[in-house]
């Protein structure tokens, strides 16, 4: 995100927001999506230039008439267009419309089913976010040429996709929670982006499961600060400085999630947000509502049938009925799910056998997917090993380099 | 969306199926090979998933510190042994199964004789995949 808005400086925040809509009035006029997408960017880069000195007083007419202008520029410049032009000449001047519902139909078709979840992603945050090709490629640490190939590739595959067809919500929602996951690297916060674009979807849309994958984020984006340590290093759940936690967010979730479980229509984001809410409502670790939560996981095994959620309601089972039935039921998983080690080094430690959670925690920093967390994982090997015998000898937690 | 390394070696994996050196190739089976890795190359970067590649020199050196004054340089007396990386990829992926079919092609950049070197490429992942959301 760039810095706060200063004087003779764009309102991006304003500029992205609006970013949907006119992508949307240029194709209800006639243009096809991939063009209105090209001539909506040029648009942006021509209000970053234009505004700080004299910025309209109608910034979303003034896109839609800039938009526009540069997609008959570009549609003249090729005379084997010319047909298709004269088509668009002929279009009648928009009505009001709908622009709440143009929105919707954008997100929709940036997370085709037909698209690979990376490039509804790149399309969703171009097309919908408003953001830059270079943002784009910067969050993802990927070239611009990379980027810029992955965004054209998807705009033609759904270039044929007609805009008028109702899509699938869920859809939608993961391509959002895929970005919202991403978290921030480069000058993009991801996590704020997704939850500002799940915010406009709500806004755009009445459906439980939005309103629970929203609080859902909010949810998890309210206890980032306290998440990690200053030198990026992993800090658990049990020992995070609650008072480092964003209340307001919290609130919020906690509030849209009750709104969207009052109507009775059970999803798993509204499911994974209730988890989270529960965390979040405990002022102590030792508060937390384990047999609610576990409860609750039951929900969502029955929802969802995840093998993740069978190895997190192990965790919560662990704390909720002792080590024992968190390992009795881990006992029933496929140990080579992602963090199945992990869990069972947690249990095992919990349940007092020390060296095989040790040993455990080893082979879980292997196994990590990610660098904070095989940082963690080490330490959490050595934190036990340093209590036992044997430090020199050979052992499948020594490691080279 | 998962980075990948695509590591090809000169030796220190498996034994290769087809081991002819590339100086006892003809000209045009090296040229084929070349174009075949950079066609390669320009497909990932239409599809959106290259991000860096690199070909490296076989001489490399072992160095570490040994206190004060300048590290020592070996070639060791595992020169003939030790793992020899020829070069890198690094793709940007929807998931390992899309690198597996991607490393699969690439060992099938035509040899001597034009078939398919089927040569062995190692594939790491990068610590970076996105944590998925814990408390």
């Amino acid at each position: 995100m760039t810095s706060g808005l200063g004087p003779g400086e764009v309102d991006e925040p304003l500029v992205r927001a609006l970013t949907p809509s006119v992508i949307g009035v240029l194709v209800r006029r006639g243009a096809d999506f991939a063009a209105a997408e090209d001539a909506v960017q040029d648009a942006l880069l021509e209000a970053v230039r234009t505004w700080p000195p004299s910025p309209p007083r109608d910034p979303k007419a003034w896109l839609v008439a800039v938009a526009w202008r540069r997609f008959l520029d570009a549609t003249r410049a090729e005379a084997s267009r010319r047909r298709r032009e004269e088509r668009v000449e002929d279009e009648p001047p928009p009505g009001p419309g709908s622009p709440r519902d143009d929105t919707l139909q954008l997100y929709f078709l940036c997370a085709h089913p037909s698209l690979s979840p990376a490039s509804a992603v790149a399309l969703t945050l171009r097309a919908v976010g408003g953001l830059s090709t270079r943002q784009i490629a910067q969050a993802y640490l990927v070239p611009e040429a990379t980027m810029a190939q992955r965004i054209s590739r998807a705009k033609r595959t759904v270039s044929g996709v007609r805009f008028d067809q109702p899509g699938d919500v869920a859809t939608v929602l993961r391509v959002l929670y895929l970005v919202f996951n991403e978290g921030y690297s480069g000058d993009v916060d991801l996590a704020a982006e997704a939850i500002r674009l799940t915010r406009q979807l709500a806004g755009t849309i009445d459906h439980p499961e939005v309103a629970g994958l929203l609080a859902l984020m909010l949810l998890h984006h309210a206890r980032r600060p306290a998440r990690t340590a200053p030198d990026g290093s992993l800090v658990p759940l049990a020992e995070q400085d609650r008072d480092r936690w964003d209340v307001r967010r919290v609130a919020e979730g906690i509030a849209i999630l009750q709104a969207a479980l009052a109507r009775d229509r059970l999803g798993e984001f509204q499911a994974q947000a209730a988890i989270a809410a529960l965390h979040a409502d405990a002022r102590t670790a030792e508060e937390t509502d384990w047999v609610q939560i576990v409860e609750w996981y039951d929900e969502l095994v029955r929802l969802t049938g995840s093998p993740i959620a069978r190895l997190n309601r192990a965790v919560a089972l662990g704390e909720a009925d002792g080590a024992r039935a968190g390992l009795a039921a881990l006992a029933e998983l496929d140990p080579a799910l992602p963090r199945y080690a992990a869990v069972a080094a947690h249990l095992h430690e919990r349940d007092g056998d020390v060296a095989g959670a040790a040993r455990l925690y080893a082979e879980a920093a292997h196994r990590a997917a990610d660098l904070a967390e095989r940082d963690h994982l080490t330490r959490q090997a050595a934190r036990l090993n340093a209590g036992q015998p044997g430090r020199d000898g050979p052992g499948p937690a020594r490691r080279r380099g | 969306m998962a980075k990948y390394l695509l590591l090809k070696h000169y030796r220190g994996g498996p034994e290769p199926r087809f081991d002819v050196p590339m100086d006892r190739w003809t000209e045009q089976e090296i040229s084929d090979h070349v174009q075949y890795m950079s066609d390669f190359a320009a497909r990932l970067e239409s599809t959106g998933e290259y991000v860096d590649g690199q070909a490296l020199s076989p001489a490399g050196t072992f160095v570490r510190y040994d206190g004060e004054g300048r590290p020592p340089v070996t070639d060791g007396p595992f020169a003939e042994t030790k793992d020899l990386i020829a070069g890198w990829m690094v793709i940007d992926v929807d998931d390992y199964d899309r690198a597996l079919e991607l490393a699969g092609e690439l060992s099938a950049a035509p040899g001597a004789g034009g078939k398919p070197l089927e040569e062995w490429l190692e594939i790491r992942p990068f610590l970076t995949q996105p944590p998925t959301v814990t408390p």
